[in-house]
């Protein structure tokens, strides 16, 4: 009992299945944990792991199939209306009302939370003051950026002071710097108030900021405890490998082909190695091999592939693009007008053939705009633009030919089998005959997609979706492409593969252009640019942008928040 | 650019037919409003209950009260004896008619004088009132060409009637080519009115947008399906009207086809430009709503447009619904040959080649 | 009332307030849809398009025709041969033909009388009978015309007088108007509180509700009790509308028809919570909300189509269809008074079918997100 008493939450042999188009699926397979009081515990795993069932389970929004789960004591399913009066929930999008004000959204959670008149006014002036959204209390929640909606559904999740705190992917789709605020907010109330919180996230890098960790993987518990105690066994086996004579992606290739190489990535100018045992990769005359600190992603990524397995070599395309002198992509004070609202303001650069180019900002920071514009889906209000010599948007179809495009979206129709996606992609640029059926034939081979060619796509994996769509996007080897956000909530694993295929294709010449919110995958791209309220803030190499950073062995994000804070308090 | 187009057509039609949302909606609604239109939508009575309140004794008036009970279009449900029951028998709806015999009624039509019957209407529906009316005539018109005859006098003049076209009168061959109009618009513009909005909201337009294909080309490959299944739609509801509801179809097959590609031209268009504008597949279906509401409403599909004020009259000429009903009324029923339908299929052939012209303008300005 | 309920209705009341279609819905959707069925549909035939083919004009024959040129029901045409004429009829140019033939005066008064022949143009039944029943009217004036005029009695046998209670001139807008307000008040009902349940699902706000310490009664009533007041502002524009533009006559009182109103009101909106408790994407909801109520409160009320003609099966059917009863009790109301007869029986139809709607929600819905 005692025992019980400790845990701010416990659950044991939990099993949870959906039916889902007449098939049943497994969210989560005999799953037992607790979450002890008064720490902030990540529920961490990619999409699809379990993390909001299980979320929906301890809040009592579901019945589990078999086992049980208990918040404080209380069971969850049982005594839901109790349970539900000691936490705080914050579901994915935040549960906002968007036609009301902050101050009306606080009101009705203070209502709903049977919260005293009387000691509503200090306790809403906490909270405003906690999420900083003091100055716009009359603003309709709706017309707030991310990373506002984000602290006002913190804020109304914690109206009456709850003893646990549920927070459903809180951090998704919003940008560093107010990434690091929320963050900011956990841990105050974690430490003023004694608060268990229980945050899930498919961020990897935010699992180092939590006091213990709970690992979900396809409905699986991986393993739990803290973050040191899952980077221990990963001590000496990270290694930074850099040379002279080669690129760094040909690099990464045959670094990841060697055996004993677990996982081996870009990053800024070296590349890390993750090895099987202690022992550094075989070391080759011009290398230049370091030690690395292991990073939490490193265990979850060696926890999910297991052994080395052999990789096998990626033809991402069936010619070499012929090269091209002079920029493949260029911009010129380009701008972009919303009625009064200036999204894109007067933003250059330009990018040459073979390059893979990142565009990273915040929300609203006019990076897909900018994005938009060189597809040809949105036209310029001002200034000069051209992707392979004409502005797209004016372009003949010959000109579209020559790119392929992908969103985070994964842009494919749902009801259409792969095949007929593969198929219809094609014809829509003009492969017919036999060219068409090659094209098809390799997209199944190469993505591997023969097995599930004739499912329907819109019930696919999040990790098929994603190959599926690259493979769309290249049935007509494309000369550039277009990637929008194209990793957003795919696994580890899946995200290491696909940009395999990307270096492979840049090697080939293949010009990329990809916008992103992982700052870990800034660090693959040869340059980058950041944005915020529609200007460029700095552009350059990783290395480059993280040299200008003030702090100390700075990430990317670092950088990132540090530029941004400086363009704001400017 | 064929191969494109048709690539995008059949991935059009993949698309709709292998959603199970998308295959209800093609086929539960349109079912449903056939049959509940075929069978429900009537403007004939009967069985029009009724009570008989006579105070006259004798023989002649039991003729008469006799060809009433013998109509299968009343239902004597009472027979009163005091006046009192009169009032309370129709404000309760129990009856809608009650027939009054006077006490003197034998003896003036025995004597040669005009007998007078009265019949009292509940005029809640004054349609029903009318027709209720009008039966009770016809069989008191029969009764007098009866007697008149038996006394040898004869009425100085004799109508005979006789409706061409429906025979009968028969309120299902009004209806029913009717709903193939209706339906024909309903699925068409279900089929063409949401498809772009569907692609905005799952994120493929971009993807369309960014291959090779043009707008023209887009809006052919939207059109053709929308335009392929309202075909479909008009013949399997056609063939329905024909087998299972045995309306007669006396025209030609080709001008009621002419009639029906025409009247596609101007759904197809409307349901493009409503597509263009539509962001979401919720504005999509209001819009649809909206623009067939009206259109059915002021077309003559359930109530003549002559009986509308001049201004809707009006109104009603720039309704492609109002031209299409009258070529499938003519060829189902009257069998209109093609050159006295031309009044009709010109205004049809203008508005749909204006509303398909107003799509691709809208689709050229508005796709992005 | 416990603060969670006020809450949960003025947040409701809040977002009416800030999102126009919900006021579209209630106020402008009535608004549009009389002024389309008050001006745009009407069953009143007056001025009927009517062709005379005179063979052999005569003195007899002009006194006959003479009764049609003067009925307000006519506007009469003339033409010289019946193939002409029927080609108008064809051509949609004239409803109906009467044919006097060459012997109309020789035949007049014969013992078989002179023939006179009426064509009707039949593909619009009901308005074929409508002209065949004027006709008659008008050859029966004419035969006491004839009679008075030769200082003779009346040659007809028998004669209708007929009485038509409640609505004397048969203004068919006196009918449509009230049924109308039927299935703007379904439409109100049903469809509105279905839409806005499914968005409280799409959005995601309907999770951080069920978390709070809400009963599933306290959601349901914070969702009814706002729409209820909304549905009653549009009755009271519908009722305006209906009294001052279209001047149809109000001869119940006016608490009853309120009563009643709000009666079916609480039906629609139980519907609109089924609805939505089973369809949680507005995409589906509108469209079971439009094909389960709305289309059957426009054919199967009785709001123009007697049901009492309708098949048997259909006629059924017709009984779970609480708009019926809503149409029964509206056009007695405003066209007869308050008849207990009528009103109570419907009104307790109502009132079960408010209870087997209501609780199939409460039982459909539980605080869980499956």
């Amino acid at each position: 009992m005692q025992d019980t008493l400790t845990s701010a939450l416990e659950a044991s042999r939990l099993s949870k299945t959906f039916l889902a188009g007449g098939r049943r699926i497994t969210a989560l397979e005999n799953v037992s944990f607790r979450v002890r009081r008064g720490v902030v515990t990540g529920l961490i795993g990619p999409d699809a792991a379990g993390k909001s069932t299980l979320m929906r389970l301890a809040a009592g929004l579901l019945i589990p199939d078999s086992g049980s789960i208990r918040v404080a004591g209380l069971d969850a399913t049982r005594q839901s209306l109790e349970v539900q009066s000691s936490i705080g929930y914050m579901p994915q999008r935040f549960g906002l009302y968007e036609d009301l004000s902050v101050q009306e959204n606080l009101d009705l959670y203070a209502d709903l939370q049977n919260v005293a008149i009387e000691a509503r006014p200090s306790r809403f002036g906490e909270l405003l003051g906690m999420a900083g959204l003091a100055p716009f209390v009359h603003r309709l929640a709706g017309k707030l950026s991310g990373g506002m909606k984000q602290k006002l559904g913190l804020a109304c999740a914690l109206v009456r002071q709850p003893s646990l705190l549920l927070l459903d992917e809180p951090t998704v789709g919003v940008d560093p710097v107010s990434r690091r605020e929320l963050w900011g907010i956990v841990y105050r109330l974690v430490k003023e108030m004694g608060t268990s919180v229980l945050l899930s996230t498919a961020y990897l890098d935010e699992a180092e900021r939590c006091d213990e960790v709970i690992l979900l993987h396809d409905g699986h518990l991986l393993d739990q405890g803290s973050p040191e105690s899952l980077r221990e066994p990963m001590k000496g086996r990270v290694f930074a490998v850099k040379a002279a004579d080669v690129s760094r992606r040909t690099l990464q290739a045959s670094l990841s082909r060697e055996p004993g190489v677990i996982d081996a990535l870009i990053h800024g100018d070296h590349v890390r190695v993750v090895m099987e045992g202690q022992s550094p990769p075989a070391s080759r005359p011009g290398m230049e091999i370091s030690p690395l600190l292991p990073r939490f992603e490193d265990s979850f990524v060696t926890l999910l592939k297991g052994p080395a397995a052999p990789v096998h070599a990626v033809t991402a395309q069936g010619r070499p693009v012929s090269a091209t002198a002079g920029p493949v992509i260029e911009l010129e004070n380009l701008q972009r007008r919303f009625g009064d609202f200036l999204a894109v303001k007067n933003v250059s650069f330009s990018v040459s053939q073979g390059e893979v180019f990142g565009l990273l900002g915040a929300n609203g920071a006019g990076k897909s705009t900018t994005f938009r514009m060189l597809c040809g889906l949105l036209s310029p209000s001002a200034g000069k633009l051209r992707v392979a010599g004409v502005d797209l948007r004016h372009a003949a179809s010959k000109a579209r030919a020559k790119i392929g495009y992908m969103s985070q979206k994964f842009s494919l129709y749902g009801n259409l089998s792969a095949l007929e996606n593969l198929r219809f992609f094609g014809a829509a640029y003009g492969l017919s005959g036999k060219q068409g059926s090659n094209r098809i034939a390799w997209a199944l081979e190469e993505f591997s997609l023969s097995e599930i060619r004739d499912a329907v796509s819109g019930d696919l994996s999040l990790g098929y979706k994603q190959r599926l769509a690259l493979a769309c996007a290249l049935m007509h080897e494309p000369d550039i492409l277009f990637l929008d956000e194209p990793t957003s909530g795919v696994d580890p694993l899946a995200r290491r593969e696909f940009w395999r295929r990307i270096n492979e294709l840049a090697v080939q010449g293949v010009t990329v252009m990809v916008t992103t919110h992982f700052m870990e995958e800034a660090e693959y791209c040869d340059r980058l640019a950041i944005m915020a309220a529609g200007e460029i803030l700095t552009l350059g190499t990783p290395s480059e942008i993280k040299a200008s950073a003030k702090s100390e062995n700075p990430t990317m994000e670092d950088a990132f928040v540090e530029l941004i804070q400086a363009k704001e308090s400017a | 650019m064929w191969k494109r187009i048709l690539a995008l057509t059949i991935k059009e039609f993949l698309a709709l037919l292998k959603d199970r949302k998308g295959r209800l909606v093609l086929v539960v609604p349109p079912l449903i409003q056939l049959l509940v239109f075929g069978y429900a939508a009537t403007f004939e009575l009967k069985q029009v209950p009724y009570a008989v309140y006579s105070e006259d004794r004798g023989n002649v008036s039991r003729d008469l009260l006799a060809a009433f009970r013998g109509s299968s279009s009343f239902n004597l449900v009472a027979q009163l004896q005091n006046e009192i029951r009169i009032a309370p028998l129709i404000e309760s709806k129990q009856v809608l008619m009650v027939l009054r015999v006077g006490p003197n009624f034998s003896a003036d039509l025995l004597s040669g004088r005009t007998s007078r019957i009265q019949i009292i209407v509940d005029g809640r529906n004054s349609n029903t009132a009318m027709l209720v009316v009008n039966y009770a005539g016809t069989i008191v018109k029969q009764f007098n060409g009866t007697w008149a005859a038996s006394q040898g006098s004869g009425m100085p003049v004799h109508i005979e009637t006789r409706a061409w076209f429906n025979p009968n009168l028969e309120s299902r061959w009004f209806f029913v080519p009717g709903i193939v109009g209706l339906l024909t618009l309903l699925v068409t513009m279900l089929v063409t009115a949401l498809s772009v909005a569907r692609e905005r909201e799952q994120g493929t337009f971009d993807q369309l947008l960014v291959t090779p294909m043009s707008p023209v080309e887009i809006l052919i490959g939207k059109a053709l399906p929308g335009f392929l299944i309202g075909i479909l739609e008009a013949t399997l509801v056609t063939l329905a009207a024909v087998f299972w509801f045995k309306v007669p179809f006396l025209g030609s097959i080709a001008t009621l086809y002419v009639g029906i590609f025409l009247f596609l031209l101007s759904a197809v268009g409307v349901g493009l430009m409503i597509s263009s504008i539509a962001v979401t597949q919720q504005q999509g279906l209001l819009g649809a709503f909206f623009f067939m509401v009206p259109a059915i409403i002021l077309s003559g599909f359930a109530t003549p447009i002559r009986n509308m004020p001049a201004i809707v009259q009006d109104l009603t000429l720039v309704n492609p619904m109002r031209y299409f009903l009258v070529v499938l009324r003519g060829t189902f029923l009257q069998g209109m040959p093609f050159h006295l339908l031309i009044p009709e299929l010109w205004p049809l052939a203008v508005i749909g080649i204006a509303s398909l012209a107003i799509a691709g303008w809208l689709f050229r300005n508005r796709m992005y | 009332m416990n603060i969670r309920l006020t809450g949960l209705i003025r947040k409701e009341f809040l977002q009416i307030v800030r999102d126009p279609s919900s006021i579209a819905i209630a106020f402008l959707m009535p608004l549009v849809l009389l002024l389309l069925f008050g001006y745009g549909v009407s069953l009143d035939s007056e001025h009927i398009p009517l062709g005379l083919v005179v063979e052999a004009p005569g003195a007899d024959t002009s006194s006959f025709t003479a009764e049609f040129h003067e009925s307000r029901y006519f506007k009469t045409f003339a033409y010289t041969n019946t193939r002409n004429a029927v080609q108008a009829m064809m051509a949609g140019k004239i409803n109906a033909v009467i044919v006097l033939r060459q012997d109309f005066a020789r035949q007049l008064r014969q013992p078989d009388g002179a023939p006179v022949q009426l064509i009707l143009n039949g593909v619009d039944e009901n308005t074929a009978r409508i002209i065949s029943g004027y006709v008659d009217g008008s050859f029966q004036n004419w035969l006491e015309h004839d009679a008075a005029m030769r200082g003779m009695q009346s040659e007809i046998p028998v004669r209708i007088e007929q009485r038509i209670w409640f609505n004397s001139e048969l203004r068919s807008r006196n009918f449509l108007v009230p049924g109308l307000i039927a299935v703007i008040m379904t439409l109100i009902g049903a469809l509105l509180t279905a839409l806005v349940m499914a968005r409280e699902w799409e959005r995601g706000t309907m999770e951080a509700l069920l978390v709070t310490p809400v009963s599933m009664s306290e959601v349901i009533l914070g969702k009814l009790i706002p729409y209820f007041l909304l549905g009653m502002g549009g009755l009271a524009l519908s009722v305006a509308m209906a009294l001052w533009l279209f001047e149809v006559p109000l001869r119940g009182s006016l608490w009853v028809l309120f009563a009643a109103s709000a009666l079916f009101l609480i039906t629609a909106l139980g519907m609109g919570l089924l609805i939505s408790s089973v369809a949680k994407s507005q995409f589906v909801a509108g469209q079971v909300a439009i094909i389960g109520t709305f289309l059957p409160a426009f054919i199967l009320s009785g709001f123009i189509f007697d049901i009492n003609s309708m098949p048997k099966i259909v006629q059924v059917i017709t009984h779970v269809i609480a708009a019926r009863y809503y149409v029964a009790i509206l056009q007695t109301l405003f066209l007869a008074g308050d008849e207990w007869q009528v009103i109570l029986p419907n009104a307790a139809a109502l009132v079960l079918l408010a209870t087997i709607f209501l609780g199939l929600t409460w039982r459909n819905t539980r605080k869980r997100l499956e």
